[in-house]
């Protein structure tokens, strides 16, 4: 009896420190909130806090840069990952103020959840490169070649964004894919060209230029079938939403599509 | 000591236990959780699956075959190690640093220094394509060889602990006894640091079950191939977040029956 009292009052004790854990979680963005930006778009001030798609990981770096000078007052913090994580955080009530996502369908997981104020607005669009290593060393002439079982070729894995478009452009190019590993992002196929481990991969225009000069990018037909759609849209529990609005306008103006495309993106 | 500036009884209960539970709490709420999460409805539908069972199938063999690794060079290592207590400081301590890197190394950044040693360009890598015609990235050799990576220093630490803590004068005696050197390994050494042998074994091969970013960054990801449960699961989890847990739930169950099963036999010391 008294054991099961003993376990009772631990279990106590135990909830209440759990209890205040959470306490501690949730208070950690206060200032966020307390700090409400005021009225006037000149007078902007908080931090707003913006889940970006790992693809937009370079160019909403520039971004930050630039919204900050633009706005003194205001703190941009941006946290990347994979879009179908990020939306899942969203719905499970992590504190963001906007999310730009790298496909519609995540996007529309968040408005379906009641995650987002609002229409979400296509900022971007991104297209499909074959990706070989420099100086192309297996000869790689075409989309055909990926179809090559003799060949070593990453592509993503047909659950993830970049896997589906894979499989829309074999499909509308008459192939069947000969692939050696199916990666989980594209970053993973871009890592394992950039090594020179695979001959060739499937990759976005962005992630060619954001290689650098490490990997050759080749455009080709059957791309314009699965070009894709960024969605960026503010939150419905954005803690700054005035700041947060004043991002997504300022990723749509002339400024931000500029930035945009000089990495590589399309316009919408 | 006077009684009053005794602590109270109750006390060094309390500083145990709250402490104790919050950390227990810790380590098992979120597998609650995951089991309270769990599709229990359509479970038998999601465990069916082909991958599943074929990336069940990966994950144990793989497994099995880096403990076997682990045990025929990481044993042979770590009596190297307890030989080395001979030794100046610094090269002592070098070497024990060396075998513990793989432990505070991302997983992922373990993953691009095997491509980048045994990879198609890699330092030897380069030479076995160019003189066999062997590649090793994208094959299940790759993802043995990254589970031992990451695996093997449990198992050397456990049996090197253990043989820090026997008693060397039972191998003197042996010695003087007129036993060889082997026949003090089988019969003295080996009997002595059994239990952090096996404790290291299961250490290792449990960690080896669960291993994800070397094996995706070095090995890839096929089905049947190179995809390991980790693999599937977290590719799961990008677009069917039930089926995701589901396999999370079938990689915990493997890891409790080898951890529960093989513990009450090989170790009864250890086991209540």
């Amino acid at each position: 009896m008294s054991g099961c009292r003993a376990a009772r009052a631990a279990s106590a004790a135990l909830i209440a420190g759990i209890a205040a854990l959470a306490l501690a979680a949730c208070s950690s963005p206060g200032p966020t909130s307390s700090s409400a930006p005021s009225s006037t778009a000149d007078e902007l001030s908080g931090t707003v806090t913006v889940f970006a798609a790992a693809s937009l990981t370079e160019v909403f770096g520039e971004a930050e840069k630039i919204f900050e000078k633009q706005h003194p007052g205001v703190d941009v913090v941006i946290s990347y990952g994979g879009s179908s994580a990020l939306a899942e955080q969203i719905l499970s009530g992590a504190p963001a103020d906007v999310f730009a996502a790298a496909s519609p369908a995540t996007m529309t997981t968040v408005v379906d959840g009641g995650g987002a104020e609002g229409e979400p607005t296509v900022f971007a669009t991104n297209t499909l490169e074959i990706a070989v290593p420099r100086g192309n060393p297996a000869g790689i002439e075409g989309l055909a070649d990926l179809a090559d079982p003799q060949r070593t070729i990453a592509l993503c894995a047909p659950e993830v964004p970049c896997g589906a478009a894979a499989a829309t452009v074999f499909q509308s190019a008459g192939l069947t894919a000969a692939p050696d590993t199916l990666e989980q992002d594209v970053k993973g196929v871009l890592t394992k060209v950039r090594l020179g481990e695979a001959d060739a991969g499937l990759v976005y225009r962005t992630d060619v230029l954001s290689a650098g000069g490490d990997v050759t990018g080749m455009p080709f037909d059957e791309a314009a079938d699965a070009v894709n759609d960024y969605p960026i849209a503010l939150l419905a529990d954005a803690p700054s939403p005035e700041a947060g609005q004043a991002f997504v306008d300022w990723v749509l103006s002339d400024a931000g599509q500029k930035l945009l495309k000089k990495a590589g993106f399309g316009a919408p | 000591m006077p009684p009053e500036r005794r602590a109270p009884r109750w006390a060094s209960g309390v500083a145990i236990w709250v402490p104790a539970a919050i950390a227990l709490a810790l380590l098992v709420l979120p597998l609650v959780a995951l089991i309270v999460r769990a599709p229990w409805g359509d479970i038998t539908a999601v465990l069916g699956q082909t991958n599943v069972v074929q990336s069940l199938g990966l994950s144990i063999a793989t497994a099995a075959t880096s403990t076997a690794i682990s045990l025929v060079l990481g044993v042979p290592l770590a009596l190297a190690l307890g030989r080395t207590r001979s030794w100046p400081v610094i090269p002592r301590r070098l070497l024990r640093a060396l075998v513990t890197v793989p432990l505070v190394l991302p997983p992922v950044v373990g993953g691009v220094a095997l491509l980048l040693l045994l990879g198609r360009r890699g330092l030897i890598g380069s030479l076995l394509d160019s003189a066999f015609g062997i590649t090793i990235p994208f094959t299940t050799t790759a993802v043995v060889i990254a589970q031992v990576f990451v695996s093997m220093p449990f198992l050397v630490l456990a049996v090197e602990g253990a043989l820090g803590a026997s008693d060397r004068r039972v191998e003197i005696a042996a010695a003087t006894l007129g036993a060889r050197p082997l026949t003090i390994l089988r019969r003295v050494t080996l009997p002595l640091i059994w239990p952090g042998l096996s404790a290291g074994a299961l250490l290792c091969f449990t960690r080896a079950l669960g291993e994800f970013g070397a094996t995706v960054t070095f090995a890839g990801s096929f089905p049947g191939v190179t995809q390991t449960l980790p693999l599937a699961t977290y590719l799961q989890m990008q677009t069917d977040p039930d089926a995701a847990i589901a396999l999370a739930l079938v990689l915990m169950a493997v890891s409790l029956v080898v951890l529960v099963s093989l513990r009450d036999r090989w170790i009864p010391g250890l086991s209540s």
